[in-house]
């Protein structure tokens, strides 16, 4: 694409290529920035799965005879690390977020459109850097956390590429950030009130506002860490007198608020979906915009969770359970009226409202196995085992992943104009809800009974527990090829969907599929109730 | 080929009281917070590493406050010279404009060059001790702030220029946030100066 600009400093002409070529350009276009991130996501998703797979296999026997020990670190690290940086946190905010924000808030385009091209197309290289890395002298080994001393002691070459890669990733996210804020805050449509905003704008705004405050944290702890594995400074090294718990502090004080950069817009996502396949209005709107606000608040107060075996003295800890335990409330709030959302409503059965659901019944089980979590004498019996995996996968696949899946399913018909197949739908989800709780819910009984995570030799006693787990994995991994069947059979020559196939009521859904460029004929319409579903029918 | 018409383009964002409000200076803002993050995160670690890490014996840590205290008074006066020279852009007035911009450069060369000055003489190496490492990343990261900020205050001084500038009273966007921006250093570098050189 070319931008001519004159020299007033204004933007002329937009040349764009059109059809399939505009996803490889430099679009300013938000739906087309959107689809970018969501395809680019996958992509790097699959390749995630793999090494998934790849670890899954190794833990089926005991012994370390599928791949070596120092190959199942860097597979590790570097599953960790795409799934969190390339997959989820691009996905549910720069793919949902860019495509849906501009529709939600009445907007033809994002506030700042450059800036949010620079903000994707920051992300292929930077995955690219990362997965090349293994090729070249071995990837980083010291997982997604890069905890010193391991990391600064590992192969330096790969760990520099991923301090370069996460820093790239993190400079996109702080971007897109922004760009939310002030599209949210800004950008909206005159007349339309911050309160009858649907709810994806207030998760992908509290979601925005962690990003901008702890990224930038996250960003400043890596550069000295690299400064510790070139410079030979000390700020991590005990043996040159410095300490590595500040960078457990300075990394949880991004990465425990990450989880909520994975999980709030997932709130969202599923607060928009349920209404529409319920056909009621969403529970308790205010109650969800404080629990939300709530959460944000309480996200960036307790990250010292992730540290009470790290020596943290006893006031921190006392503290940090406590403002952890807090967290279940607005979290509570918000699955309650999930719940009542869809209670007494005409729940019509599809792939978006299965997976929905199915995020439900996973997440308010990683929300359990998370307040255990937070209680210290539980948290030192389990730190560093399966139990932990087990709970953070509960949280971001069947919370985050779930939603997407979902998403997509809601959504395609809106992107492309033709349904997916409904049994295709709902054998992905039948695959993949058995494959995942098949595969995670084991790994709990294996944590509690000692296994470590990290490691690829196990106790042969945990052989029988594995495998079953592994057979999971197996049926999840065959879960995305219906799914993939799906998407390609439907976009070629899917059932027509029309404009509005749910009969929804929310901004996106008022205008063509797709859309035309600047989303709008007309006017942007002005919804002031996006939830107003079956008002008139209710007797009272 | 999609062409937008410019009027269009105009006229498209906003239908109904005719004018968005600028938010690139609320874009600027939400940058500069998340700016000051990475350092709050740089001056927690130094605050731990002070409570916490006790330097070996030995460990040559002493600073000397007048070259500091030159730069602190030297960073001061370029707020207010690049606020003069906002006020004279407001009145139309590019040359005098021109003029407190230059000031306001030479004052953020030369806070560079003692920073340098100060670096050179310092009894103590990046990797010394960790006081010494802390010490020099809090401060590099700070003149790094510094060096980009003065390289566009002399871009926004050459824009400035009455033929052929892009910066006018008209359009007073690349100034305001350059100006923004240097305040913001400013203010970074008082609170180093008291946590790092004063505590």
């Amino acid at each position: 694409m070319t931008i001519l600009i004159d020299k007033k400093n204004q933007v002329t002409e937009k040349i764009q290529p059109k059809g399939f070529l505009r996803y490889f350009s430099f679009s300013l276009d938000h739906k087309v920035i959107g689809i970018q991130y969501l395809v680019c996501g996958f992509l790097f998703y699959l390749v995630g799965g793999t090494l998934a797979s790849a670890i899954r296999i190794e833990l089926t026997s005991p012994m370390s005879d599928f791949m070596p020990r120092d190959v199942y670190n860097q597979v590790l690290t570097l599953h960790g690390t795409i799934m969190i940086f390339l997959w989820i946190v691009p996905v549910v905010n720069g793919a949902f977020g860019n495509y849906l924000i501009p529709f939600y808030v009445g907007a033809r385009d994002m506030a700042f459109p450059r800036l949010n091209a620079v903000a994707f197309w920051l992300i292929p290289p930077s995955g690219l850097m990362l997965i090349t890395s293994y090729f070249i002298d071995g990837a980083a080994q010291a997982g997604w956390t890069a905890y010193p001393p391991l990391s600064i002691t590992t192969p330096q070459s790969g760990q520099i590429v991923w301090i370069l890669s996460v820093l790239l990733l993190g400079g996109s996210s702080i971007f897109g950030g922004i760009n939310f804020i002030a599209t949210i805050l800004k950008l909206r449509r005159p007349g339309l009130k911050l309160m009858q905003l649907p709810m994806y704008c207030w998760a992908m705004l509290g979601t925005s506002i962690l990003v901008v405050l702890s990224t930038p944290v996250l960003a400043g702890t890596l550069i000295l860490l690299s400064f510790d594995i070139v410079a030979n400074t000390g700020f991590f090294n005990p043996v040159l007198g410095g300490n590595v718990v500040v960078y457990q502090h300075l990394f949880w004080f991004y990465s425990h608020p990450a989880v909520y950069i994975m999980v709030l817009p997932a709130f969202g996502l599923v607060s928009e979906i349920l209404p529409i396949h319920c056909r009621k209005p969403l529970f308790g709107y205010k109650t969800m915009v404080f629990s939300i606000m709530g959460i944000v608040v309480l996200g960036l107060v307790v990250w010292a969770h992730h540290m009470f075996t790290s020596g943290t003295p006893p006031w921190m800890r006392l503290f940090f359970t406590i403002a952890t335990a807090f967290i279940a409330v607005p979290t509570g709030i918000k699955f309650f009226n999930w719940v009542a959302t869809m209670w007494g409503g005409k729940i019509s059965i599809n792939s978006a409202m299965l997976f929905s659901c199915g995020f439900i019944i996973n997440f308010v089980f990683g929300g359990i196995t998370g307040v255990a979590l937070a209680q210290v004498p539980f948290d030192i019996h389990v730190h560093d085992t399966y139990f932990v995996v087990a709970h953070f996968h509960y949280i971001v696949y069947g919370g985050s992943v779930f939603v997407i899946f979902s998403s997509i399913y809601h959504w395609f018909p809106k992107v492309t104009g033709k349904l997916l197949d409904e049994k295709l739908g709902i054998l992905h989800f039948a695959l993949t809800f058995i494959g995942f709780n098949l595969c995670f819910a084991p790994q709990h009984w294996l944590g509690l009974n000692g296994m470590p995570r990290r490691v690829a030799e196990y106790d042969p006693q945990f052989q029988f527990v594995n495998q079953i787990s592994s057979l999971g994995a197996l049926f999840m991994a065959i879960s995305t090829i219906p799914f993939l069947i799906n998407i390609f059979l439907s976009v070629k020559n899917g059932k027509k969907a029309g404009d509005n196939p749910w009969g929804a009521l929310t901004p996106e859904w008022l205008t063509s599929s797709p859309p035309p460029v600047e989303n709008w004929k007309g006017e942007a319409p002005l919804v002031t109730e996006p939830y107003g579903y079956g008002i008139d029918t209710t007797d009272n | 080929m999609t062409t937008i018409n410019p009027k269009k383009l105009e006229n498209s964002s906003n239908e109904d009281n005719g004018h968005h409000e600028d938010f690139r200076l609320f874009g600027l803002i939400t940058f500069l917070i998340a700016d000051g993050m990475t350092f709050a995160g740089f001056f927690a670690a130094y605050l731990t590493y002070k409570a916490v890490n006790p330097l070996p014996d030995g460990a040559i840590y002493e600073l000397e406050l007048p070259i500091p205290t030159i730069n602190t008074i030297l960073l001061l006066v370029s707020s207010a010279t690049f606020h003069k020279a906002g006020k004279a852009l407001f009145k139309k007035n590019n040359v005098e404009s021109q003029k407190w911009l230059l000031i306001t450069a030479v004052l953020g060369i030369s806070f560079l060059i003692c920073q340098l000055f100060e670096y050179f003489h310092l009894p103590f190496g990046l990797t010394d001790n960790l006081f010494a490492s802390t010490f020099y990343a809090l401060t590099g990261f700070h003149g790094l702030h510094v060096t980009l900020g003065t390289l566009m205050i002399l871009i926004i001084l050459w824009q400035t220029r009455i033929e052929g500038g892009r910066i006018s009273y008209k359009n007073m966007f690349p100034f305001e946030a350059v100006e923004l921006y240097w305040h913001f250093v400013d203010g970074i570098w008082v609170i180093l100066f008291i946590i790092l050189y004063l505590l």
